[in-house]
Formats: structure tokens, sequence, C-alpha cells
């Protein structure tokens, strides 16, 4: 081999390792950091994995919300109002947490039915439902529409509360 | 009224400047082609007189929002009379349609400064580079006016007030953080336009390169701002101390960042030796594409965040369309014309354009991951294959390794030379720098911190690989000068910005290792009176109090905070605001900043029985993400100001003549 030919055969083969560590590495990060997301109904029906990162998502139930007293443990219960699931959770809440509203949580399911939360994402949505959990119920054969009326009645109770609340605070 | 009247002049300047924008974007390129001097010279008119307009409408919507004209439907939604005056100014783009008219009005701005910087370019380049943004502006002009009008009117109902803006976007952070932001995005369309010009005109020598790397530079340096101001917005406005998420809002603008960065590197070459040139061409299309991927990711609803203002689905296909004609065309015209630019010369795989073509290729490497990972889950989910998400550990996982192989070649870029390097040479001037970098690296956090840790050393090696080299390199350069200061005088501007920029990896390089490895978090309850120890602080809270803010009410904390050791306290104020107008709650964060480390404290929530969860954090080394990035911005402009720049690039000096002479003549036997 000429040096010139010896060299585009190193730059060859070193750009080919090259793109052969990136795309397995690549690969091998996506495949183990995906995270899926199951709405309550999938949950109860049995589709998400155990032990395993998934995403879940619904609202919170009124009332549910348990708070340790003396840590900062806590749980709650997303609901998409056909099925419930129970969440626990060690940390601080986001500050749109509120009951009746959306929240996504991010942790391992346990074998005892409740979800070990690593993260909890609350937004504000017009619609009172994240998207995801829309969907998840038009695919379970319910209206999600009716849903949404009935979580926006909810929240907007729950909000009038709390401004009464907040007035006799200031 | 007159008040009343001036939504109507903005929308009238940007139908006036839309029609400039038509004649800017036909005539110079016609003229050009059929070598019509009269019609060339429409390209000067047209872009300033497309700016005034557009600034004129821009002045217009800002004049809505300061004298709270609630009429428009865009200051009613965004806007409340009980605003601060600065933050009615920066709300005009603290929205869907202001933001997108603030990026018509940088892109006409840029296209000005194009024009007006460009005098000693040929006539027949610049028609062509005008012609090109101006197609750019026509495009954005129709967005705006057809999908997203931000002078729509609320008549005759209007509201008594409007409903206030966003409070995550009440802050200072959010005031500078778009605008350089959209500077960076929208600066790459002016080297996009020097590239098709290029193309169509078939002319790509060292003098274009030379024309050319001062808009790179400076576009990146802004995005570089950019980036670093999302990232110190979010770290204390979004109350957890995080400042990166990998969020795919904040990957969309580190895309055409990496790409920038590997154009920059790649434009050097081609001015200097005359190769690289089909790629170059290559990476200024796909990072303005990747701007306007970024602008289409942020603003069509596909995704779900703070910076997700629309929901309109029509917004996002005209982004997408917009986005695949420009895509779709810059790529025909460069599978059709390349081969016409393209040349090739030869080099050593010593050599310091072997070392900048593996760069290029990190890069390009580092960009498909991340632009894997940000748009996979939205194709699987278009497709109905499923609703996922790609976590902060796919993209560390790869980034992280990938990065660190880079820095291997950043140490050794800047000592090799053009052409080729002799390995004898390279192991001459480096075996020390290799040396101290691993030696200090393993032994200063042995030194400094409780713990040694891997990664940290790790981070230190490459900073220190990153670093040490160019000083050998200043040390190397200077010698044979009569004086320190003499030798460092003759260096040049561009040389600065070069050794700033890499400084400036190497500092954020320590402060990523460093924060994410010694970062101390406690979330803990507290009442008044409580303590908490961290990092040999110790946290005390004294108060606990409401008060009222101009459009807000809070609670808030004083947290009196002694140091181990030390007598002096100081206090920190953290507070939970209620702002009133949207009934939304905001965390505000108490900082006390330092160059070594910041002190966090956050309010968490309302536990009852007059306690809150706490979150309280030490950080150490966290400025120095933000400084580098401030480092690598201001090299990017010294190399801008380079005199060299501002010479008659019609007369190029000796150095340049030889570099673009070499390629036509032995250059390419050179290394046979």
């Amino acid at each position: 081999m000429t040096p010139k030919r010896k060299q585009k055969l190193f730059m060859f083969l070193g750009l080919v390792s090259l793109a052969a560590i990136a795309v397995g590495l690549t690969l091998y990060a996506l495949r183990a950091n995906i995270n899926l997301f199951f709405s309550p109904i999938q949950i109860a029906a049995g589709d998400a994995p155990f032990e395993r990162q998934i995403r879940a998502g619904g609202m919170v139930r009124e009332g549910s919300v348990y708070r340790n007293p003396d840590s900062l443990d806590v749980e709650f219960t997303v609901t998409d109002y056909v099925e419930d699931v129970r969440v626990h959770y060690s940390g601080i809440l986001p500050d749109l947490f509120r009951e009746g509203q959306g929240v996504v949580v991010v942790g391992q399911l346990q074998h005892d039915g409740y979800i070990k939360a690593d993260q909890v994402l609350a937004r504000h949505d017009e619609n009172y439902m994240p998207p995801e959990v829309a969907e998840a119920l038009e695919a379970a054969g319910y209206s999600p529409a009716d849903f949404q009326q009935k979580a926006a009645k909810i929240a907007e109770r729950i909000e009038e509360g709390e401004a009464q609340e907040g007035a006799s605070q200031y | 009224m007159q008040i009343q009247m001036i939504p109507e002049i903005g929308h009238f300047a940007l139908v006036i400047a839309l029609l400039f924008a038509v004649v800017q974007s036909v005539v110079p390129l016609a003229g050009a082609t059929l070598r019509r001097p009269l019609w060339m010279a429409y390209a000067r008119p047209m872009a300033a007189g497309q700016f005034l307009f557009v600034a004129i409408a821009y002045a217009a919507l800002t004049a809505s929002y300061m004298l709270d004209d609630f009429s428009v439907l865009n200051v009613a939604n965004n806007s409340n009379s009980m605003l601060p005056w600065y933050y009615k100014f920066s709300a005009v783009w603290g929205n869907h349609e202001g933001s997108v008219l603030l990026w018509s009005l940088m892109l006409a701005g840029w296209g000005y400064f194009a024009v007006r910087y460009s005098r000693e370019l040929p006539r027949d380049m610049v028609a062509r580079v005008i012609s090109v943004l101006g197609m750019v502006c026509v495009g954005f002009l129709l967005f705006i006016l057809v999908t997203s009008n931000p002078f729509e009117r609320l008549l005759p109902q209007m509201p008594q007030d409007g409903a206030d803006l966003n409070p995550l976007l009440q802050d200072i952070g959010l005031i500078m953080h778009p605008p350089a932001l959209y500077m960076g995005y929208v600066g790459f369309s002016v080297v996009f336009a020097f590239a098709i010009a290029a193309l169509i005109g078939g002319r790509l020598d060292a003098a274009w390169a030379r024309w050319a790397r001062p808009w790179t530079n400076l576009a990146w340096a802004f995005l570089t701002v950019g980036i670093a101001l999302g990232s110190w917005w979010a770290y204390y406005e979004l109350g957890w101390g995080g400042w990166w998420f990998w969020d795919p809002v904040e990957n969309a603008s580190l895309l055409p960042w990496l790409t920038g960065t590997a154009l920059m590197h790649s434009l050097a070459v081609t001015e200097k030796r005359g190769s690289f040139k089909s790629w170059t061409l290559l990476l200024a299309i796909t990072t303005f594409s990747l701007s306007l991927l970024g602008t289409f990711l942020v603003r069509s609803g596909v995704l779900t965040s703070v910076h997700a203002f629309a929901n309109d689905p029509s917004r996002g296909f005209f982004i997408l369309m917009l986005l695949g004609i420009t895509v779709g065309l810059s790529l025909l015209i460069f599978a059709l014309r390349a081969p016409r630019v393209s040349h090739k010369v030869g080099f050593g795989w010593l050599s310091r354009d072997a070392m900048l073509l593996i760069n290029n290729i990190m890069l390009v490497i580092l960009t498909v991951t991340v632009l894997l990972g940000t748009v996979y889950p939205l194709l699987l989910d278009a497709l109905d294959l499923g609703k996922i998400s790609v976590g902060p550990p796919y993209f560390n996982a790869l980034f992280v390794p990938l990065t660190l192989l880079m820095c291997v070649f950043m140490g050794l870029g800047p000592i090799s030379r053009w052409k080729d390097t002799t390995s004898k040479l390279l192991i001459q001037r480096l075996w020390l720098a290799a040396a101290v970098s691993v030696v200090l690296g393993m032994a200063l956090p042995l030194i400094f911190a409780e713990r040694w840790s891997a990664p940290v050393a790790i981070g230190l090696i490459a900073a220190l690989w990153i670093v040490l080299p160019m000083v050998r390199d200043l040390y190397d350069k200077t010698r044979h000068s009569t004086s320190v200061m003499a030798g460092l005088k003759k260096l040049s501007l561009a040389y600065w910005g070069m050794q700033l920029g890499h400084l400036g990896v190497a500092v954020t390089i320590v402060g990523v290792a460093v924060v994410s490895n010694y970062n101390i978090e406690r979330n803990v309850r507290m009442s008044v009176g409580d303590h908490v120890s961290v990092a040999g602080y110790t946290f005390t809270m004294t108060d606990l109090a409401s008060r009222r803010g101009p459009n807000f009410l809070a609670d808030r904390a004083v947290i009196e905070v002694q140091r181990d050791g030390s007598s002096r306290t100081f206090n920190m104020h953290p507070e939970k605001r209620l702002y009133i107008a949207r009934g939304m709650p905001m965390t505000q964060v108490a900082l006390r900043p330092g160059f070594f480390r910041d002190l966090y404290v956050a309010m968490g929530e309302d536990l009852g029985d007059d306690s809150w969860a706490m979150r309280v954090q030490y950080k150490p080394f966290v400025r120095w993400l933000w400084l580098g990035g401030l480092l690598m911005a201001i090299g990017g402009v010294l190399a801008v100001v380079d005199k060299r720049y501002r010479r008659l690039a019609t007369a190029p000096d000796p150095e340049q003549a030889a570099a673009t002479a070499k390629p036509e003549g032995k250059g390419r036997e050179a290394t046979a």
C-alpha cells in the first residue's frame, strides 16, 4: 500500500469505528431510557410493567392528598375518573400541584399497586386534563369531553373554596 | 383617539414590510442572474425599507403594551395594568405573536446590517445574499400576517384589564434570554444566505469564507449567551436548582449551537486552506434549518412547556411548510451546484485540518444524538405508536463521553499546524501538559473536596488538557519577542478569540463536573426556630411573614445563615408568591451567589401548622457554567472585531493569496 492509501484506510477505519461506537451507544441509551406513558385505566388493566421507569398521569383526586406530619412524604391518588392509582412521593411538590388538577408522575409501579414517584410534574391546562389522559380515555372507549367537564367542575369548585380561604388569609 | 390607531398603523406597516420583502427577494436575484446593475441596486434600499417598517410595527405593538390598550387581544392576554413598565416592555416577546414579530424584526435587522457592512463585496454577491434573506423574511412576515397577527383586536367588547403575563416570565432573565437566543437563531440566516448565494453564483473562495466568518461568529456568540441565560433563568426561576433538563425546548437551541460551532471551525479551514467547501455549505444550511426546526418545535405547540404558547395547529403546519421548503430547496441547490465549488486539498492525519475535521464529525454526531432523543418521541406520537419520553439519562450517557472524547482533540487542535504536523513536534510540545493535567486533575479533588470523585477528576483532566496546551502555545508564540508583553501584543484578536472560546469550554466543563457531583440538596420541613446544616453552613428559619408586591401576595421566610466556625451571619429571603391576576403560585428563590459556590434556598409548600417544606442546596462552581458561556461568547466577538476582517476583501494579504493559490497548484500532491 502506498502511504496515501494507508492514510486513507486509517481515516476510513477510524470513521467507521467512531460511527459504530456512536450508533451502539445511542441505541443502548435510547432503549434503556424510554419512559412509556400509562393512564390509570391502563395500569388497572395490567398493561404497565412493574418496577420499571414509567410515566403515569391523570387528575389528583379531590381530598386524596395525605402528608406525613413529620416528614416530606406525601401520598395522593391519580385518577382519570374511571380508575385510580395511588402515588407515593417524598419531597417538594411543584407549585402548580393541586387537587383536581392534571399531573404527570415519573416513577416505578410497585407490586402492591402503588407508584413510587421520583418526579411529579404539574401543569395548568385549560382543559383540566393532560392530553395523554384524554387520549387514553378515548382509546378505552370513553368520551373525554364528559370527563373534561367533570374535571373542570371539580377544579372550579376547589378553586372557589381556595379563593375564599385565601381572601380570609390576607 | 390616537391610542386606538396605533395597532392599525402597526398592522399596516407589517403589510408594507411584506411588500418590500417580496421585491427584495425577487428583483436583486433576477438582476444578478441577468446582469442588470439597476435591478441589483434594489437590494440595499429594499432591505433598509423592510427593516424600517418591521421596526414601526414592532414599536406599535410595544406602544400598545405600554399604554395598556386591552382592545388588542395580544395585550389583553399577556399584560395587566398592574404590571411594572419593564415587564410590559418585555411581555411583547413573552408570547407567540410578539416573539415571532421580534424574530422578524431581528431578521430584517440582520439583513439591513449585512447590506451596510458588505460594501466591499462584489455587487452580484450582495444582491444574491439580500435576495435569499428577503425570501426568509417573506416566509416569516406571511406567517405573522396569516396565522399569528399580534394586532388582532377585541372590539367592541374590550376587557377592563389584561390576564397578566405568566409570572414565570416576569423576570430579568426573560427580558434578556429570548432576544439573545433569537439574535443567534436569526443570525445564522446571514451565513445561510451567503451559502446559498455562493452556490447560485458558483463562487466560493477564501474571500467568501472571510466574509461569512464574522457573521457566523457573531450569531454563534449571541446564541451562546442566549442558551447560557436560559440555563441561568431556569436555575433560579423554576425553583429546584436544575440548570439543564434536556427538555426538548432546550435541545432545540442546543442543536443549531452544535452545528454552528462546527460551522465556525469548518469556515476556518475553508478560509485558511481552501478545503472543506461543500461541508461548510452543508453546515451553513443545516445550522439555519435547525434554527427553523427549533422555532417549529417551540412555536407549534407539539411540545408542552413554558415556551409553548401556541396550540394552534395551523401555525405548526405553516412553520413545518416553511422548514420543508427551506431544507428542500437549499439541499436541491446544494446537490445541483456543490460539485462546482468543491475542491480537494490533501492534509496529514495529524494536521490541524484533520483535528478540525474530527471536531466537526464529533459535533455532528452530538447533534444527531440530541436530535434523535428530541424528535423520536414526537415521531412516535405522530405515527400513533405510543407516548414515550426520553429522559436525561439517555442524553447524559451519550453527550458526556462524546464531549470528553472531543476534548482530547481540542487539546491537540490549536497546537497542530495546517496541512501536516509531525508526531515528534506534538509529543515534544504536549507531554508536559498531558502529565500536568492528569496529575492535577486527580489531585485537586483529593485536596479540596471531602470525597474524591472519579467524574470530577475526569472533568478536571479534560478542562486542564484544553487549557494547558494553549498556555504552552502562548509561551511558544511569545518567547522569541523582546518581552512577554511585546509578544502578547503581536497576537491577533482572532487568536485571542480562539483562546477565550476554548477557555470558556474548559470553564463550563469544570462547572458541570463539579456541580453535578458535589451538589448537596436537602429537602426539609422547617418552622420558625428550626435549623438545618448543609455543607458546613447552618440555615435557621428566624421569621415567617406575608407581604404584598405590586401584582402578587407572598409568604416570605427569613433564613439566617451561618458558616461553621465563623461568627458572621447573613439573611436570605425566599418567597412563595401568588400572582393575583392568574391565581398562579410561584417560588421565588433566595440565592447567595459566589465564585466557588452558591447557596440556594427555596420555599416548597405550606405544610400547615406554620411549617414549610424547604429546599436547601449547596451548589459548588455552578457559576462557572455560565461564566464559561460568557467567555465563549466574548471569544466569538473578539474574533469578529479582528482587524483583518475590516481590510478590503478584494485585496487579499500575502498569506491569504498563498493559501488560495496553493490548491490550484501543487497543494493536491502536498501530502503524497
